[in-house]
Order: structure tokens, then C-alpha cells, then sequence
């Protein structure tokens, strides 16, 4: 891991030591570039690099890519996630050139959530190729500089890849062994999705540390502070793929509903001080959903202020 | 075998809404195993429908038949004499049937009765379910002899995905997720390494984005078989 792939500001990050700290961002269902840019302010110098989320929950929103260069015209550096539902592998290879042209060097490879989530359901969806593929099409794309059918690329795409693991989805036993193809394709880091359940996750990256995948890929943990209990509730019910303890959930209740949200940082803060001494872990992925303006104060009671300039 | 569902009796009385004298052609092929398309089923729709409008005080005359198959010549070509007799026709058999009528007889009216669904099989009395996407390259001895293609919502290669929750797929709770089933089977049997690394991007010009599809056996053609 030592030649930079990318150059991205993420990758210089990690592979200079330091416990990263990523943020995420969805863009507006409309074409709302002020509220989106003030979103961004709330993220500017408190995290590394920002994840830009591509029509999550399949609810169509402004584009990734757009959306990532707004982004960079910001002075952010941006993480363009690109979902195997909404394009071909046309329509991949040329966002890929397009979104490198653009200035992007992080790409987060995922399969989407089904559109029966979104607000299209009606929608055909593409699934042409897979996220595994993915990853493997923008690592042939940067280090070969070949299209999928091996034509030559004239500037290769130079990204930073991305992918996701949810170690909270079955078969649990063969989560690591697919943690460990994302990486065979190509993943240079990974980020998890929310974690809540620490038993399960500890036991997790134990698994993941005794096969040494630490050491191949950078593994960023998670992380959604919950507002209050409704918001555990409700995902744990209708989110696919979250595993939300009872006792987390009976936390948050246990408390006055004026104090729920400090409660849910609470537990995030705790969650980061055990992310920052757990073997295998490079990091934390910060996913305050539409809780942006709540970061700038996360990131400092979970003292990863000021964030390395590399 | 080709599985299907019926259309409401509403949907087809309003196909023939302007129509006095009808024919609903069945199919002894596929439609009357999944029992949507058989003589038993051409009765009660020829029953239902002359009662609807009967109450309508818009009487109906309705014949009906079936085809050994529809999706042969040869057998659409026994009602040749009798075709055009009718205002329209509703076929009872997969979307083939239709077709094959409407090319063999150009001035008449053939209205789908049923909505074509899947190939599939009966797994328990009065349930179907998918197994095939007929996507022309099957590698299902890859997957334990299950197929992802059809089986996976979104036709993963290199599953399970994230939403994959006790053996359920994310998109609802009465669909399975064949990614479980393909890891556990694996895990099973010791073949885990089956499961190793990144499988190969899908060729879909086999499949029906390569345009429609054409199967041709020349021995066949050329008549020396």
C-alpha cells in the first residue's frame, strides 16, 4: 500500500496512519444546490472525505456524480458512490471517465437497495454486472487502463475503491469470505454499514483480523448516531440489513425524549473511542443521516479534531 | 414449464365489451398444468362471462376449444375453418399462443386471457415459482444448481448482498434469498473455495438483450431427422 493509486486525500490519509473519519452526504430531491452546499459547510475540514450517495433507499435524488463536483468546487473531497441498479456497464465505464475528469479519486462500488424500497418501484432495474464487478472493472480501469472488453484507455480513471460489507446481513459465517472477494476484486478500503450491535462486530473483525484481511484493505467502521428511539425503531424494522439491539433501543427509551439524541451520540461516541482501539479497524465511516450539522460537534467530542493535512 | 395467471373477468369483459359472439381457445400445454389454461378452466371463463353479461342484459355467444398447443402450427391450424366466425377470440394460453394466432390469422382479433409470468414449477398444491430467466447461458452447476440469475432480485453473480436476513431477501418477506441457500449448500458440503473469488461478468447477449432470439437445429430444418 505504499505507491498512491488515487492520490485522493482519503488514500493519503490511511496510508499514512492515521484513524480516518469520513462523512456522508446525500444530495437533495430536487436540484437544491444551496441547501446542499450548506450541508457541505457542516462537513469542510471535520472529516476526510465525503460520501455522496447514489439514489439511496432507490429514491431518485440528484446525481452522485453532479452532486460529487459541487462537492469539489466546495474544497471537499468527495466519495462518488455508484450502484449496480440504476446503470449498465456503459453507463458505469463512461461516469467512471467522467467523474475522474471531474476531479473525483474515491469511488465506493455498491449493488444499490432494490427499487421496491424507492419511489419508482415500477422501474426496470439494470444489475448488468454486480458490486464485486464493479470493484474489479475500476481496478482494470486504473491499473491496466483497459475497458471491460480490453480496449485501451488514452488517460486511465485514477479512483480509490470503495465497497461496502454489512457484517449484520446472513449467511454471518460467510460475510468475511465475501469481505475477502470485495478485496480479491480489488477494494482498497472498505466501509461497513451502521453498526450497532459491538458483540457481533467485535466478533467480526476478529475473523477478519485471523485472516489478515487488515492488512490487504483499509476497514472503516460505520457509524449513525440515532436521534432517538423512533429512529432505532424504525430502522430496525424497515431497513434491510440493520441489526439494532434491544438494549439500544431500551437506552434511548430510557431516557427523556428532550434527551434521546445526546443519548444516541453518546453511544456513538463510545462506539468511535472502541473503533480507535479495535485491531483491523483504519477508521470510521460517519453516517449522520441527515444529521449533518450535528457532525461538526461529533467530531470533536470524539476528539478527531483537527483532521490530518497530508 | 411456462407458468401464468389469469386475467381478472373484469379485464377480459372489457376486451370484448363490444363483441356478441366469442371464442376462448385453451391449451393442453403448460397453461393446463399450471391450471390457468385447460378445458377446466376455458369453461368457467365462458361460464362467468356469459353470467356477467347476461346481467348485463348484453348477452354473449361463446364456443370454446383446445389446442393440443398453441405454440405450433400445426395445431393452430385446426380452427382455421371456423376462426372468423367469431367477433374476437381470447386465448388461454401463454403469451405465445396469442401470437401464433394472430400470424396464422391475420383478420381476426385474439385478446390474451392470461398474464404470461415465469418458467417455473409447482412447488407445493396451487403454488408456482420461479426457476429459469431463460437467459441462454446456464451455469447453474456453479451455484449448487440453483440459479441467481432468476432467483436473486437483483441477479447478483457474487452474492449475498447486504439485505440478505435469515435466509429472506430484503424485497419481502415471502421471498427467499438463493444467495443463502447457494452459501449454505456450499459451506455444507465443504465447498466453500467454489465460492472464492470474483465470478466472471455475464455475456447478456444470450439472454433477451441481444435482441429476440432465434433457436435453430439445422439437421431439423434441412429434414434429415
Amino acid at each position: 500500500m505504499s505507491e498512491l493509486k488515487s492520490g485522493s486525500n482519503l488514500e493519503k490519509v490511511l496510508t499514512a496512519g492515521h484513524f480516518a473519519f469520513t462523512g456522508e452526504c446525500g444530495p437533495p430531491k430536487g436540484a437544491n444546490v444551496e441547501h446542499l452546499i450548506e450541508k457541505f459547510q457542516y462537513l469542510k475540514g471535520n472529516v476526510d472525505a465525503v460520501n455522496i450517495t447514489d439514489n439511496q433507499t432507490a429514491v431518485v435524488r440528484m446525481s452522485s456524480l453532479a452532486a460529487s463536483k459541487l462537492m469539489i468546487d466546495e474544497g471537499l473531497e468527495p466519495n462518488f458512490q455508484m450502484v449496480c441498479r440504476d446503470r449498465n456497464r456503459l453507463a458505469m465505464m463512461s461516469d467512471i471517465l467522467g467523474a475522474h475528469a471531474l476531479g473525483i479519486r474515491n469511488m465506493l462500488c455498491l449493488s444499490g437497495d432494490h427499487q421496491t424500497f424507492g419511489n419508482h418501484p415500477q422501474a426496470k432495474n439494470v444489475h448488468d454486472i454486480d458490486s464485486m464487478q464493479l470493484i474489479a472493472l475500476v481496478k482494470k480501469m486504473r491499473d491496466e487502463g483497459k475497458f471491460m472488453n480490453d480496449e485501451d484507455i488514452d488517460v486511465p480513471p485514477k479512483m480509490f475503491i470503495g465497497a461496502a460489507c454489512n457484517p449484520f446481513a446472513d449467511p454471518y459465517e460467510y460475510r468475511v469470505y465475501r469481505l475477502a472477494n470485495k478485496i480479491t476484486a480489488g477494494a482498497d478500503f472498505i466501509q461497513t454499514q451502521c453498526i450497532f450491535n459491538m458483540d457481533k462486530f467485535r466478533d467480526f473483525m476478529k475473523k477478519v483480523v485471523d485472516m489478515g484481511l487488515h492488512e490487504k484493505c483499509y476497514i472503516l467502521a460505520g457509524v449513525t448516531p440515532m436521534k432517538n428511539a423512533g429512529m432505532a425503531n424504525f430502522m430496525s424494522k424497515y431497513v434491510p440489513g440493520m441489526d439494532i439491539p434491544d438494549s439500544l433501543i431500551n437506552r434511548l427509551k430510557s431516557v427523556d425524549k428532550r434527551d434521546q439524541a445526546e443519548e444516541g451520540i453518546k453511544f456513538a461516541l463510545e462506539q468511535i473511542e472502541e473503533f480507535k482501539e479495535m485491531e483491523g479497524v483504519a477508521g470510521v465511516h460517519m453516517m449522520a443521516i441527515e444529521w449533518e450539522h450535528r457532525v461538526p460537534e461529533i467530531a470533536e467530542r470524539a476528539k478527531v479534531l483537527p483532521r490530518p493535512v497530508v | 414449464m411456462i407458468v401464468a395467471d389469469r386475467k381478472s373477468l373484469q379485464e377480459i369483459l372489457a376486451m370484448v365489451k363490444d363483441d356478441k359472439k366469442i371464442l376462448i381457445v385453451g391449451c393442453k400445454g403448460c397453461v393446463t398444468v399450471c391450471n390457468v389454461g385447460g378445458l377446466k378452466e376455458v369453461e368457467i371463463l365462458a361460464s362467468s362471462m356469459k353470467i356477467a353479461r347476461k346481467k348485463e342484459g348484453n348477452p354473449i355467444d361463446i364456443d370454446i376449444n383446445v389446442l393440443e398447443r398453441q405454440c405450433d402450427n400445426e395445431y393452430v391450424a385446426e380452427i382455421s375453418e371456423s376462426v372468423n366466425d367469431y367477433d374476437a377470440v381470447i386465448s388461454l394460453a401463454c403469451g405465445v399462443g396469442p401470437q401464433f394466432l394472430s400470424e396464422m390469422y391475420k383478420d381476426q382479433t385474439f385478446y390474451p386471457g392470461v398474464n404470461t409470468t415465469f418458467f417455473g414449477g409447482a412447488t407445493q398444491h396451487g403454488v408456482w415459482e420461479e426457476r429459469c430467466a431463460g437467459c441462454g447461458t446456464c451455469a447453474i452447476h456453479n451455484f449448487g444448481g440453483l440459479c441467481p440469475i432468476a432467483r436473486c432480485a437483483k441477479s447478483l453473480m457474487n452474492g449475498p448482498c447486504g439485505g440478505s436476513s435469515n435466509g429472506v431477501c430484503e424485497i419481502n418477506k415471502d421471498t427467499d434469498c438463493i444467495w443463502d441457500a447457494i452459501v449454505r449448500k456450499k459451506m455444507e458440503a465443504g465447498e466453500l473455495e467454489d465460492l472464492m473469488g470474483v465470478k466472471g461478468i455475464k455475456d447478456w447477449r444470450t439472454a433477451r438483450h441481444g435482441g429476440p432470439r432465434r433457436s435453430i437445429r439445422e439437421e431439423l430444418v434441412q429434414g434429415n431427422i
